[in-house]
Parts: structure tokens; sequence; C-alpha cells
């Protein structure tokens, strides 16, 4: 489907804090809220398991060595060695496509962020002849499903030397996520009050000092929610480079893993395999424990707001 | 002081509009072009042949194959998601021990939030992949080796047509509850705390709460969840290209084709183009009925608080 989530309302707002409602009062018993209690306990650690098992899984057989994997799935690695994710680093290039998919996405993200703010300024606070056209011309992307452009997209970026390019992967990227920026930030950059622009002209700032001095700022709150869920959006980012990066020293790191899964068939180096599997979640697990509320307040307000 | 709003707002919309419209429009514009010819393989001939394509599309048993397996998705998925994703968030956010005739979360319940949500920032490719592990066909699974464990025989999950569609719907379920439990916590925080209580003192059960409080006051969430977890149903591009049989044929037999799949291997596997792109438009066409359906279904007056 389409390469980005489809916003709705025009409330740019990072959601309220999620804090459960919680007020005290008086005290009194509730016996059917402590069976309840221990019920959704049961539930809720039920469900940890069901999601950490896989992945934990994943870990330790990345670990283990190829009997000790062909032998049990439930078994313990017999020692800890790091040899395995040496060799999926190196010899199964996972190095290079992390290295390709940092490339990439940063560009991207950075392009899509200031070309999707400059966009998104102008179109909230520069009424002109032709200022709505190109406002439903950018959000009229977002209901298009990827899939009807592939074809042509694929032709148009060869010509252009786009395909097997990084830079270029960067740019068809940036041109897919700005209807989703130029959506939620032109809503954003309406919210901004009109006085500390008007003061900023007439103190003799001109209009793309205004900008970038005084307007961008402002809207930072914005931008992080947009970034947060562009960057994800274009990390994970699949159908674009299958079909676009054929040359394997272009691959981005869901393309590479997912190739070298397919072929893994000939070369089985399992513990490889899930070693590489374990490097491409560590940076995310990482970003995530960091930045856990800004993710989570960006995902959310990127998808429902 | 505002000299140069012109060349200011020509400035700066230039590029990123030439950009969208080269990479993004004229592809998307094409497309119903190219759906209309026979282009097929790397050269640049093609004859326009009217609506044949679209003949060949109705009479094409793997369209409505991979249509209904979307469709089935887009029924299966929010029920199991949205469904387990409402009741963790409900469980985290009120389900606590109510000692002083207060509603409030379990404990841990940030702790849940962040185990629930981290599979979702993975990319799909990677899930993909490693899920491909945990259904091995052999005990070495984790899925088969638990299985083994307790005394079942090995089940070929992605091998079979009766297990593989429902195998590949279950990661996606799998991934996805996390998210909708954090879009859930936002939308249930959000309820002003007053209103749990005031049903708690007048004795109202748990149950009743849930149904007329917590959901009616979150109805719009959810309706915008169910357009955004349909959304999702009619991609299905990236986790049937990892995961299916035989290096994302979509198989065993077609039992786990999807409309973005089969599109992918009609256009770059069998270099098809023109059909391919045909498969694209009734895509497009399918995306926009159900969303009326869907916004039509959900209408329900908006509760003001």
């Amino acid at each position: 489907m389409s390469v980005h989530s489809q916003p709705r309302a025009l409330d740019p707002k990072p959601p309220a804090r999620t804090e459960p409602p919680r007020r005290s009062g008086r005290d009194q018993a509730d016996i059917g809220g402590r069976t309840l209690n221990v019920f959704s306990h049961a539930f809720l650690l039920t469900w940890a398991v069901l999601v950490i098992l896989p992945l934990l899984w994943t870990v330790l057989n990345s670990f283990k060595s190829d009997d000790e994997i062909l032998t049990s799935a439930w078994s313990l690695p017999g020692s800890f060695s790091l040899d395995s994710f040496v060799r999926a680093w190196t010899t199964a290039n996972i190095g290079q496509y992390f290295l390709n998919t940092a490339v990439v996405v940063s560009l991207g993200v950075i392009l899509t962020l200031g070309l999707g703010s400059l966009v998104a300024y102008v179109i909230a606070r520069y009424p002109f002849p032709g200022n709505r056209v190109i406002y439903f011309l950018f959000v009229a992307g977002l209901t298009f499903p990827v899939f009807l452009a592939i074809v042509p997209l694929f032709f148009v970026a060869r010509s252009l030397q786009l395909a097997n390019s990084l830079p270029g992967l960067a740019l068809i990227y940036t041109a897919y996520y700005l209807p989703f920026a130029v959506f939620f930030l032109t809503a954003y950059f309406r919210t901004l009050p009109d006085s500390i622009a008007d003061a900023a002209f007439i103190d003799g700032c001109g209009h793309w000092r205004a900008f970038f001095w005084v307007m961008l700022p402002m809207a930072r709150p914005g931008m992080i929610s947009v970034g947060i869920f562009v960057t994800i959006g274009q990390w994970n980012q699949f159908l674009l480079p299958l079909v676009l990066q054929t040359d394997p020293d272009k691959y981005v790191i869901a393309q590479g893993l997912a190739s070298l899964a397919v072929s893994q068939e000939y070369a089985s180096d399992w513990s490889g395999l899930f070693a590489g599997l374990t490097l491409s979640m560590i940076p995310v697990l990482v970003v995530y424990i960091v930045f856990q509320r800004q993710i989570e307040s960006g995902m959310v307000a990127g998808a429902v707001k | 002081m505002r000299q140069g709003r012109y060349r200011f707002i020509v400035g700066a919309l230039a590029g990123p509009i030439v950009l969208y419209a080269v990479l993004v429009l004229w592809p998307y514009l094409q497309s119903f072009y190219v759906s209309l010819t026979d282009w097929s393989g790397y050269t640049s001939e093609r004859r326009l042949i009217g609506l044949a394509n679209y003949e060949r599309l109705l009479k094409d048993p793997v369209f409505w194959i991979s249509l209904r397996h979307n469709l089935l998705a887009a029924v299966v998925l929010p029920v199991f998601s949205i469904g387990l994703g409402l009741f963790f968030a409900t469980m985290l956010n009120v389900a606590g021990r109510a000692k002083k005739a207060a509603v409030q979360g379990v404990r841990g319940a940030s702790f849940y939030r962040i185990v629930y949500f981290f599979p979702h920032l993975l990319s799909i490719a990677v899930i993909g992949v490693l899920w491909s592990f945990v259904y091995d066909p052999t005990g070495n699974g984790l899925l088969n080796g638990f299985l083994g464990l307790i005394g079942i025989d090995p089940v070929n999950w992605l091998g079979s047509t009766r297990t593989a569609y429902w195998a590949i719907l279950a990661v996606i379920v799998w991934v996805s509850v996390g998210f909708y439990v954090l879009v859930f916590t936002a939308a249930i925080g959000s309820i002003p705390p007053d209103m749990y209580e005031a049903a708690m003192l007048d004795g109202a059960s748990r149950w009743r709460i849930f149904w007329r409080i917590t959901v009616p006051l979150i109805w719009d969430t959810v309706q915008v969840a169910l357009v955004y977890a349909g959304i999702n149903a009619l991609d299905m591009f990236a986790i049937v290209n990892v995961m299916s049989a035989a290096g994302g044929s979509g198989g065993p037999n077609n039992s786990t084709q999807v409309l973005g799949n089969y599109i992918y291997l009609t256009a770059f596997e069998h270099g098809r183009f023109g059909y391919a792109t045909a498969l694209g438009v009734a895509l497009f066409v399918v995306t926009i009925v159900l969303a009326v359906i869907t916004l039509r279904f959900m209408r329900r007056d908006r509760v003001v608080y």
C-alpha cells in the first residue's frame, strides 16, 4: 500500500502524556477488581512472553554453533562466541547494508523534513493563487497505494539514474514521504501565532531568514513527531529498495537480510544469519529505549492524528 | 517589509514540487495509461490494447485468490489486533486494583507497553525472516520445538496450504497489537478520571464501565485504528514476500498470495508491466471502496465531554 500511513484529523498536537487515569478517594473493597487483577496480570504476562520469546530465541541462536541450532530448538548455547557476529558483519555484508541504510535514511529524513517544512510553511502562511491546489496535490499522494506507481516509477528512476544509487533512493523516499510531512506540518504551522513572524518582518527579517530562524524553531515539536515517523518508515522500507536497488552493493538492511535468508539455503550459515537479525535489532532497541517517550508519541501522532 | 514575497514562494516551492511531480505524480498518472498497454519485457515498445488487461484480470484466478486473501486479512487483522490491543490497553490502564474507588493501571504497565510495542519498530522484512525460523518445519524451529516438548509432531506451518496464510496473519497480529495498545492508551489517558470515579461509586461493573465509558469515549480512535488496520491489510507485501514458500512466490500454490506480492511478481519477475499496472489500478479501486465502506459503517455520534 502507500508507503506512509493515513493521518486523518488535522490536529497536529502531540498526544497528551499517557498517564493512566488515577485518583485517590474513599476506600472501597472491590473483590471483582481483585480477581480481575490476577487475571489481567496472567494475560498481560502471557502476551509479554509471546513477544519476547521469539526475539530472545533469535539472540540466543546467534551465539550457538550451527550444530547446536540443528539439534535442538530449546538448548542454550554451549559457549558464547562472537564469531557469528563477525561473519555476519563482514562476510555476509551486514556492515555494508547498515552503512547503506544509514546513508539513505539520514539523507532521506533530512530532505523530507527540510522540503516538507518549507512547502508546509508556504502553504500555511502565504495565501496566493494556487495555494489550495498545491496542498491538494500533495495530500492526494496519501491516498494512492504505492503499488499503483511502482512500474512507471521503476522506469522513471532508471532513466534519471536514480536506481542503484543511495542518494537516488533517498530522493525517492523524500518524494514519497513528502505528502505525509506536508499534511502534518501544514496543520502545525497554522497553529503558530502570527505575531512573532510579523515582528520578525518589522525588524527587517527576510522571508528565508524568518523561516529558518523564527518559524522553524517554533515548529520543533511537530518536526520531531514527523521526523520519528519518517525515520522509522524509511528505515523499514522494503518495496522501494527491492525494486530499485538491484545491485547487492547497494542493498539496505531489510532487503539484505531477506535476500540472505533466501540464499542461506545454499550457504547455510545459520548462526551468521541469526547474528545478522540480532545486529539489525540492536540499534532499534537502543534508540527505542533512549527516546521511548518521543517515539511512542511520534508513532501515535503520525498514524492517528 | 514584504518585498520579494512571490520570489520567496516560487523559490521555496519549485524544488519540492518538481521532485514530487516527477517521482510521484507522473508515475501515478502514467500508470493509468500503462494499464491499457501490452507492455512487457524491458523494451520501450508498448501497444495500446484498450481494456484487455482488465478483461484478463477478471478471469485471472490468482487475482481473485489474492483479493480474497487481502479481504480476509482486512477482516481478521482488525478483529484480532485491535481487539487484543483494546483489551490490553484497558488492562494496563483501568484494570488495576481499585482500592480507592478509582481506576488505575496495573503495576508494570509501562514495562508491558514497551515490550508490546517493540516489534512494531522492527522492519517487517526482519520480522519475516525471524518468524520463518520460528515456523521452521523441523523440530529445530521454536514453535515445532515447543510442540515437540508436549508430544506433537512438527507441523509444516509455511509449507502447507492449510496453515501458511494463517501463520502469516498471526505474525502481523504479533507485530501490531503493541501499536494499538499504545494508540488506545493515549486515548484512554485523555478520558477524565472523574468519569471512572463516578461510575465506580455508582457501583458499575468493570464490564459495564468498559462498554459504557471507555469504548464510547475512545470511539473516534477505534475508528481511525480500524481504517489503519484495513489499509495495512491491503498491503501485506513485505511479510508475504519474505515468508512465503520458495522465495516470495506467494506459495505454496498461491495460498498466501496477496495483491501487492502478485503485482510485484507480475512486474518484476515476469516482466508483464502492463498487466501488473492494471492489477495496481484494481488494488487502488479496492482501497477506495474499502475506505468508503469503513467510514460509512463506522459513523456513530461523537461523544462530547
